[in-house]
């Protein structure tokens, strides 16, 4: 897989919410790639940046949030028909979010899989016709041709009885049956890259574990990479391969699944991986904690973001220099003074 | 009763045949009856004092009915609700009016799910907090003030903040309010409905901790209502399964985790996700989704469901009994089955 260009590449990204208040860095420079076929997890908690990222890279940054620097490259395949596989990149940050191509590329390349299968469908618009408008949107397919591959894509993802739930609204269907309607939108155009924003977190444990599985199968089946914003340690454990840690913005540790759960170096990783009950933990036990509660993003503290929290802070460096993310042995990177003494550029 | 040596410990609550249904009514004028979704259905619980017993199962199960109920925010259709009270007399809480109720209220507190709705965000700490101890008679100010610096330093909150706002604090320190509140009236049985799931990760922990320590001080009674296994598992001595407003399973917390006897119990432990890449789970192999309660299937609910469905299962229902000790069952194939758990 490293030889490979990666499909998508996130170089240095920043994300500004500029308020009357002031400005909330809401992501403030990250780094990450996505290669064919892998899934990659992003795990953080609330107001780490996950979903700004997340929107970022689809273009659908609500004002007053704003792309202040960075890049997202995007490997675009070249025309599939003539066979010529001409590899461009674009940078999606330059792209009007609101053009033509970004317009292809968003649902058509890259496709969603939002947290909320309710807000998510209209409920006023048959399941069928909002799945033919994206399909004729994307593809061209004639009105017969895009129902038949409407129906084919809820049959995939295990809808029952798919022709007659074309005609069904969002709100007749069950929350799993919503979820799958939901993926079955999101696969509609063949996307190499599916982002799926916490997928099953409105929905109940047996639900996400058959959402779960079939995100699996699909994923083998079509080889597209898959991006998991999660808070979620467990999905993360099961279903990624690659994990990136986020904490108020930036990156704290990257690395393989199982060094990151088995090896973690940053000590918020190691901290938010002890402090989890875990279905196997003795019961009934103080759990350890990390301290105090995630700084407001109006008054971040100076140096790493961690540091006030952190138990391992080395006092007049943690506080004063923000720490940049460096590969520390095999293919980890950290953020940390701990294991080197780059410090980040602004 | 009370010159007999206490050998087994005493039910402060006990539930038996709990009973709520709500009426399913026409659109128009008339708003004619025409069905019933039974939210608890025949549904039987004790929790001994100063132990915790978590009631779990998926959303539409029944769980938050069962326990409003006990808090009487609901009035049950049908049942018993025998409480014990500090004399040992024993009330039925589905009995009581509302006047009945007003000494009962201090006793059966409630901690809440969401730190944000829960708070009135125009009344400072000292109005939330003290606002129960007044209703219970403390009038004077000074008193007051002195018992809610107190509460406050028990949650772990620092006495100086009794004149903010709960916009100022951030949701695990909202959480810890709540908690003050709720011991504000000295209860003696707690009622947590899903308590840390709105919470961030890194806090959930702290107020697990919290509710932990705050048990073995002030020896309290926790009826904990949640869907996260793990947290369950963490923090109750015993649990009881919910699904489809009946019961299906209840066991010590160890036992229940290690052995379930119900194909429910054993999916929803493979279903949890556990956060170790080297340890395949969050599989399951139930098809289908959660039925309606308004329209539940014939015999076990849950046969369309369970890969162990015989054609008894789809007629008669099961009972629930007790299949060991203190683990009790609804299955006609709990005695033959070997299901897998989790290891404790």
């Amino acid at each position: 897989m490293e030889d490979l260009s990666p499909l998508l590449s996130v170089r240095n990204l920043k994300a500004y919410f500029h308020l009357d208040e002031g400005v909330v860095k809401a992501v403030d420079g990250v780094t990450f790639d996505v290669h064919a076929g892998q899934v990659l997890g992003i795990v953080g908690e609330s107001g780490c940046g996950k979903s700004v990222t997340m929107k970022a890279v689809l273009r659908i940054l609500e004002s007053p949030g704003r792309i202040d620097g960075g890049e997202i490259l995007w490997n675009r395949q070249g025309s599939k028909q003539n066979g010529s596989t001409v590899e461009e990149t674009v940078n999606l940050t330059q792209l009007n979010p609101h053009g033509r191509e970004m317009r292809a590329i968003r649902g058509g390349e890259i496709a969603l899989i939002p947290q909320e299968p309710m807000s998510a469908f209209s409920p006023v618009h048959t399941i069928g016709d909002q799945l033919i408008e994206a399909i004729r949107l994307h593809r061209p397919a004639g009105k017969r041709e895009a129902r038949q591959i409407a129906i084919d894509l809820l049959r995939d993802v295990g809808i029952p009885m798919p022709e007659q739930r074309l005609s069904a609204y969002s709100w007749q269907l069950s929350g799993g049956l919503r979820q799958r309607a939901i993926i079955a939108m999101a696969l509609s155009c063949n996307p190499r890259l599916l982002i799926a924003d916490e997928p099953t977190t409105a929905v109940d444990v047996t639900t996400q574990a058959q959402v779960l599985r079939l995100l699996r199968e699909l994923q083998a089946q079509r080889n597209a990479a898959i991006i998991f914003i999660t808070h979620d340690l467990g999905v993360i454990a099961q279903m990624a391969d690659y994990v990136v840690v986020m904490y108020l913005g930036l990156v704290m540790e990257q690395g393989p699944v199982d060094d990151i759960f088995h090896a973690p170096k940053h000590p918020y990783t190691q901290a938010l991986l002890r402090s989890i009950p875990s279905i196997n933990s003795t019961p009934r036990e103080e759990l350890p904690t990390i301290s105090g509660s995630i700084p407001h993003p109006f008054n971040k503290p100076r140096g790493c973001p961690f540091h006030p929290r952190c138990q391992q802070a080395i006092q007049g460096r943690c506080d004063q220099r923000t720490p940049a993310l460096q590969a520390v042995g095999g293919q980890q990177l950290v953020s940390c003074f701990l294991y080197h003494d780059v410090e980040r550029s602004s | 009763m009370t010159n007999l040596p206490v050998l087994t410990p005493t039910p402060l609550l006990e539930v038996k045949h709990l009973r709520k249904y709500f009426p399913i009514q026409t659109g128009g004028l008339r708003r004619k009856v025409v069905g019933q979704v039974r939210a608890v259905d025949d549904v039987s619980f004790f929790i001994n004092e100063g132990e915790t017993l978590g009631l779990v199962g998926e959303s539409g199960c029944g769980k938050t009915t069962a326990s409003r109920c006990v808090l009487r925010a609901y009035t049950p259709t049908s049942g018993e609700m025998l409480f014990r009270n500090a004399d040992d007399s024993l009330v039925d809480l589905a009995l009581l009016s509302r006047r009945g109720l007003r000494p009962i209220r201090s006793q059966i507190q409630m901690i809440f799910q969401d730190p944000y709705g829960s708070l009135n965000p125009r009344m400072t700490l000292f109005d939330i907090v003290g606002e129960p101890l007044l209703m219970n008679g403390m009038k004077d100010r000074r008193q007051r003030t002195e018992r809610v610096a107190e509460l406050l330093h028990l949650v772990g909150l620092r006495p100086e903040f009794l004149q903010r706002f709960p916009h100022a604090f951030s949701g695990g320190q909202r959480q810890r309010i709540g908690i003050a509140r709720a011991l504000a009236s000295t209860p003696r049985l707690v009622v947590a409905d899903e308590p840390v799931s709105a919470l961030d990760v890194s806090v959930q922990a702290q107020i697990l901790n919290l509710l932990l320590e705050l048990q073995n001080r002030l020896n309290l009674t926790y009826l904990f209502v949640a869907h996260n296994l793990s947290v369950v598992k963490h923090i109750c001595d015993r649990v009881t399964v919910m699904y489809v407003g009946k019961i299906v399973e209840t066991a010590e917390t160890q036992e229940l985790f290690r052995a379930p006897k119900h194909p429910y119990t054993a999916a929803l432990l493979l279903a949890v996700p556990v956060a170790d890449p080297r340890v395949k789970s969050g599989d399951v192999e139930l098809k289908g989704d959660v039925p309606s309660p308004a329209n539940p299937p014939s015999g076990c609910y849950f046969h369309p469901r369970c890969p162990f469905a015989i054609d008894r299962c789809k007629t008669e229902p099961p009972v629930y009994r007790e299949i060991t000790p203190g683990h009790f069952v609804s299955c006609h194939r709990a005695d033959e089955l070997q299901l897998e758990g989790v290891a404790v």
